[in-house]
């Protein structure tokens, strides 16, 4: 490679390495702030903001949803398979919202510590599959508990 | 350079040269455009008609063979765009420059559907058209760096000048590639991580995998055809008083 290239080639390296360190670094320092939600870890331990809006992320779990009254008012167990909270929410829940799947909330925890939402939001998980996949999965689960003692 | 045969190094240097690449697309065109045919139609085929509903979504899910090769591609484009453009800054090759501006306009367009799309699956899937979390956002600054690439691109007007300093603009924008690729790992975000790309088995069942492939292989065979059809014209534009232009047309009006 003649000089003046391997001069530019050093040049250019030198600059994607610099950008990428800096950038490495604005996003190390600002970590909290690019988390879209808070765990319910997060939430037991007190790390959340009190009597402020935030996001609370978890899986719904199952068994969990049940509904107090007549109208549109869900209460349910978030969960991070560690620590849980109790969220209320009064609305529509979104196609997604199943017992065992992964929800985000946003609302304010009250004095009691129950999380009342005030909009919920579905996270998809990654997996895509046929029902009849879905359906055998299940039934090879339950025969699998089915022989444990 | 001694890793690679003597026979692809001499097929580049040939390709490089303007009036070569000119004839050389031409002749490529019509086998692309009836590859990429033939894919599309198999992939959609296979997406639309012969892969089973999802178990959670039913027929919704079917929107990723079209957001998640876009997305794809939006990544796979600029990637493209800064090697060439890192090319033309190093080795001052007319054509590098040329395949580096010719990608962005199709790049930003696939960026922009895979932002619409998954907006719309978005509302009845998750109940919200937009959320800011890490991912939305730097997808949605990937396109602003597109638009930016082709804005700076068109107010330079001298072309040499303009494709160096585009070629700078994209290459200190590739650090928001593997910020948009980790940024569902390293953050918590509500988009989902990832399906197809990781180390591990693909979490997606093979009846659907295949059709999301083919999709993914129409889309690289699309963006090679409209990437070819801008450079040419581009390299039209910018050799428009070289001798072999004026050959060509001189011959095109015999």
């Amino acid at each position: 490679m003649k000089p003046a290239r391997r001069q530019r080639l050093m040049l250019i390296a030198l600059m994607v390495l610099g950008a990428g360190l800096a950038t490495a670094f604005a996003l190390k320092s600002f970590n909290d702030n690019l988390m879209y939600f808070f765990s319910t870890t997060d939430v037991v331990e007190g790390k959340a903001p009190r009597d402020a809006l935030f996001r609370l992320g978890g899986m719904v779990i199952k068994g969990s949803v049940e509904r107090p009254g007549d109208g549109l008012m869900v209460r349910f167990k978030l969960t991070d398979f560690s620590k849980d909270v109790t969220v209320e929410y009064t609305g529509i829940l979104p196609d997604l919202f199943r017992e065992g799947q992964g929800i985000v909330a946003h609302g304010r925890l009250n004095r009691q510590g129950v999380f009342i939402a005030e909009e919920v939001l579905a996270k998809h998980d990654e997996n895509y599959m046929p029902p009849e996949v879905a359906g055998s999965l299940k039934n090879k689960s339950k025969t699998l508990a089915g022989q444990l003692p | 350079m001694f890793l690679i045969p003597d026979s692809v190094v001499r097929f580049f240097h040939r390709l490089a040269s303007p009036p070569h690449f000119y004839a050389f697309t031409e002749q490529l065109m019509p086998w692309l455009a009836a590859a990429f045919l033939l894919v599309t139609l198999a992939g959609l085929y296979g997406g639309l008609y012969l892969a089973p509903p999802d178990y959670q979504q039913g027929d919704s899910y079917r929107i990723i063979y079209i957001h998640v090769p876009s997305a794809w591609m939006s990544l796979f484009i600029y990637v493209i765009m800064a090697i060439a453009g890192a090319i033309g800054l190093i080795w001052r090759i007319k054509l590098a420059e040329i395949v580096a501006i010719s990608s962005a306009p199709v790049g930003a367009g696939f960026t922009f559907i895979a932002l619409v799309t998954g907006s719309l699956w978005g509302k009845p899937m998750w109940g919200t058209w937009w959320v800011w979390d890490a991912r939305l956002t730097s997808e949605l600054i990937l396109l602003f760096l597109y638009l930016g690439v082709i804005g700076l691109y068109g107010a330079i007007e001298d072309k040499r000048v303009a494709s160096k300093a585009v070629a700078i603009l994209a290459l200190v924008g590739v650090v928001n590639i593997p910020i948009i690729h980790y940024s569902v790992e390293w953050w918590n975000t509500l988009h989902q991580g990832p399906t197809v790309t990781k180390m591990d088995k693909p979490s997606i069942h093979v009846t659907m995998l295949v059709p999301l492939l083919l999709m993914a292989l129409s889309f690289k065979l699309y963006y090679l055809i409209a990437m070819l059809q801008r450079a040419r014209t581009e390299l039209l534009r910018r050799e428009r008083n070289s001798q072999w232009v004026r050959t060509m047309v001189v011959e095109n009006e015999q």
